[in-house]
């Protein structure tokens, strides 16, 4: 039947997800909404700082209660450029998005970095940029880009 | 014992409320499923007002709903047979949950329904109507409600329910 | 084939939503299991992940996102799936790695987080049902349980009564659990009888609530258990059986794939007559109706004669065959997966005797566990030996 027109059934898998941040998510968040800073856990066995923060370090599977404050100041690791959204369309204006690493911390965040394509490298020192307080809503995008320093 | 039993409650406001940090996202997925050669035949048909099933030329057993292969003797299957529009009610419930788990302020009756001429006990989901819910039993001879023909689309829902006869 | 034994269990809190994110329950569960097996994660070997549908997390691949928190970092790791069935196959799934010689020391770690999916995980579980000769219909889970439950009622002319004895048993069982959801000391047959009614027969006290937790167990080859061990409780025989997808093609008053299931597992552990050798039994008891389907199907019961040991009090935790002593479903909750730890957790720790408050009488050495899922067509049973 190749080339005839197939009988098929449509729908879709309709829901809304709400999900919690967790344990250490939900501090992360709040110091980023309340505190303007990157918290990250400490792991003393291991003598590692998982950023974003964790309950557990997954190597010695300690729980992790040292809280420690990342520097503002991180340099870009990896780059790209989006040209299109997510759902496949067009961007007016092409999108760069970095993935940055901060000095002492284990694992980075990637966010858009708020420079033309051609300005943006790797090794190049940025910092976070917050929303303004009332804005903030303890969330990722509370954190509104990179900029250069 | 010096077991440590963990985990931290939350209420349903502490979310609404946003008393503690929550992410959302809405999948906007659209599937087709296609519906394959049986149930493709078996969607024709409904559309013209005939059960369909399928027989397995081993041992010549119909399956209803019709499918492409037996899985007994893993063979392709043969013929279709085209079956009565009559049947046995298997089991059923009366139901006050929607698809959504929301509350119905009137019940639908629901049962599976073993199709006469199809082995014994091969049947399909479907509605009960036209009856009363006392008078509802397991074993009770039905027979299909179509839709008018013109509003047949070749779906499931091309019979509105089964009625005792 | 080697040994295999359990030498840890753990789990968090059973709850309708928890703080936690998926990788911090699994964390929680594990590190439970862990100091009770006086075991560390470089001691692990290898890890199996059990959860059901990717859908009430609301993330895909949930056995890769889980990694961390199930300590698989950088270990052999894989994720097992059969529905509810889960439950008690992911044990099965950890217990070949060690009976192979594949590991010495397995964690097996479940996890099932459906406060996610909003308003209800009823949003995922419609997606379960036949997209093109079900879903038209526009039906609800609870349905099909209804309809194998009235089936059941009506081949075997049982009354509801009998059947809400289960729920009663359950929940005033699960006031000694230290991680249930449900728990009602006072709870009587006439509450579950008078309860609102959801799909005939199905009323609201029959059923088990939807839940967010994980449970952890440590499995371990002969030679460990006996090295850190005091009490190690020996899987003796694991079966599971699978029946047609086709539903509404089965007679659904006795679980046949269940049957098959349990005699694969008591052939494997020379269990002649179930009936007088098992001591304590934790079925699937998502449903009141399941438990008593279930103890017919693990060939505990005659066809039709559950109820009747229920009536009795055989089935209850000082009775002959105490069924459900950790309160099961009905009143620990029901995080799918996850209930692990309240099934083969629970007969764990039933025979080392660490059962607590929850501790049947007199010792027993022989305890079986099951779970069901799938499209209620599939079941894993495990035998164990103190």
């Amino acid at each position: 039947m190749v080339g005839e027109e197939y009988r098929r059934w449509e729908g879709d898998m309709e829901a809304l997800y709400v999900y919690t941040a967790g344990v250490a998510g939900d501090r992360f968040f709040r110091e980023i909404r309340d505190n303007e800073r990157l918290m990250g856990t400490y792991c003393p066995e291991c003598d590692v700082t998982y950023l974003p923060p964790r309950l557990y370090c997954e190597t010695c599977f300690s729980e992790l209660n040292e809280w420690e404050e990342i520097p503002n100041k991180g340099r870009v690791d990896a780059i790209t450029v989006a040209y299109v959204d997510d759902k496949g369309e067009r961007l007016a204006r092409p999108k760069v998005l970095a993935m940055v690493r901060f000095l002492g911390a284990n694992g980075g965040l990637i966010h858009v970095v708020d420079l033309p394509e051609e300005d943006v490298y790797r090794g190049m020192e940025v910092e976070v940029v917050y929303l303004p307080r009332g804005l903030r809503k303890g969330s990722f995008l509370d954190i509104l880009h990179f900029k250069a320093i | 014992m010096g077991r440590k039993w963990r985990g931290t409650p939350l209420t349903a406001a502490d979310i609404a409320e946003g008393r503690v940090a929550t992410a959302e996202w809405r999948p906007e997925a659209k599937y087709a499923w296609s519906a394959g050669e049986s149930i493709g035949r078996f969607l024709e048909e409904l559309q013209e007002g005939h059960l369909v099933g399928r027989k397995c030329d081993v041992d010549d057993t119909v399956f209803f709903p019709p499918r492409s292969f037996c899985q007994e003797h893993f063979v392709r299957a043969g013929e279709f047979v085209r079956l009565k529009n009559t049947g046995k009610v298997e089991t059923y419930s009366v139901s006050y949950l929607d698809t959504d788990a929301r509350r119905l302020e009137e019940p639908v009756y629901v049962g599976v329904i073993s199709i006469d001429g199809a082995a014994e006990g091969m049947g399909f989901m479907h509605f009960l109507g036209e009856v009363e819910e006392k008078d509802l039993a397991i074993g009770m001879r039905v027979k299909a409600v179509w839709k008018p023909k013109k509003e047949r689309m070749g779906a499931v829902t091309d019979i509105l329910y089964f009625k005792p006869v | 084939m080697r040994k295999v034994a359990v030498i840890g269990a753990g789990m968090t809190l059973f709850r309708r939503r928890l703080l936690e994110t998926g990788k911090e329950m699994c964390f929680q569960a594990v590190q439970m299991a862990l100091e009770e097996a006086g075991l560390e994660l470089k001691d692990v070997d290898a890890v199996v992940s059990g959860s059901a549908p990717d859908a009430f997390d609301g993330v895909h691949m949930k056995g890769e996102y889980l990694l961390d928190g199930a300590g698989g970092v950088r270990k052999p790791y894989m994720r097992v799936f059969t529905g509810g069935g889960t439950a008690c196959f992911s044990p099965i799934a950890g217990w070949w790695h060690v009976a192979s010689g594949l590991a010495d020391v397995v964690l097996v770690v479940n996890e099932e987080k459906m406060s996610s999916i909003t308003p209800h995980p009823q949003y995922a579980f419609a997606n379960i049902w036949d997209p093109i000769l079900d879903r038209p219909l526009k039906p609800n889970l609870v349905w099909i349980f209804a309809m194998e439950m009235n089936r059941y009622m009506t081949v075997y002319g049982i009354e509801k009564a009998d059947i809400a004895r289960v729920a009663v048993k359950n929940k005033r069982n699960a006031v000694d659990h230290p991680a249930a959801q449900l728990a009602d000391p006072n709870i009587t047959v006439d509450d579950v009888l008078n309860s609102e009614v959801m799909a005939w027969p199905v009323q609201r006290l029959d059923i088990s609530p939807p839940s967010d937790g994980a449970s952890a167990l440590v499995l371990a080859s002969e030679d460990v258990a006996r090295q850190v061990s005091e009490t190690p409780v020996w899987i003796s025989g694991v079966g599971w059986c699978i029946d047609s997808t086709m539903w509404t093609n089965r007679d659904l008053s006795f679980p046949e794939y269940l049957a098959r299931a349990a005699q694969q597992a008591y052939g494997m552990a020379k269990i002649e007559n179930p009936r007088k050798e098992v001591d304590v039994v934790e079925p699937y008891d998502p449903f009141d109706y399941k438990e008593l389907h279930h103890l017919e199907g693990l060939l505990l019961a005659d066809k039709g004669e559950a109820p009747i040991l229920t009536r009795e009090g055989v089935t209850q935790r000082d009775g002959e065959l105490p069924t459900c002593p950790s309160g099961g479903l009905m009143g620990v909750g029901n995080p799918i997966a996850a209930t692990m730890g309240i099934k083969t957790g629970e007969i764990y720790w039933q025979l080392a005797g660490k059962a607590g408050r929850r501790q049947v009488p007199g010792s027993p050495q022989v305890g079986v566990c099951q779970a069901w899922g799938d499209l209620m067509q599939f079941s894993s049973v495990m035998v164990m030996r103190a």
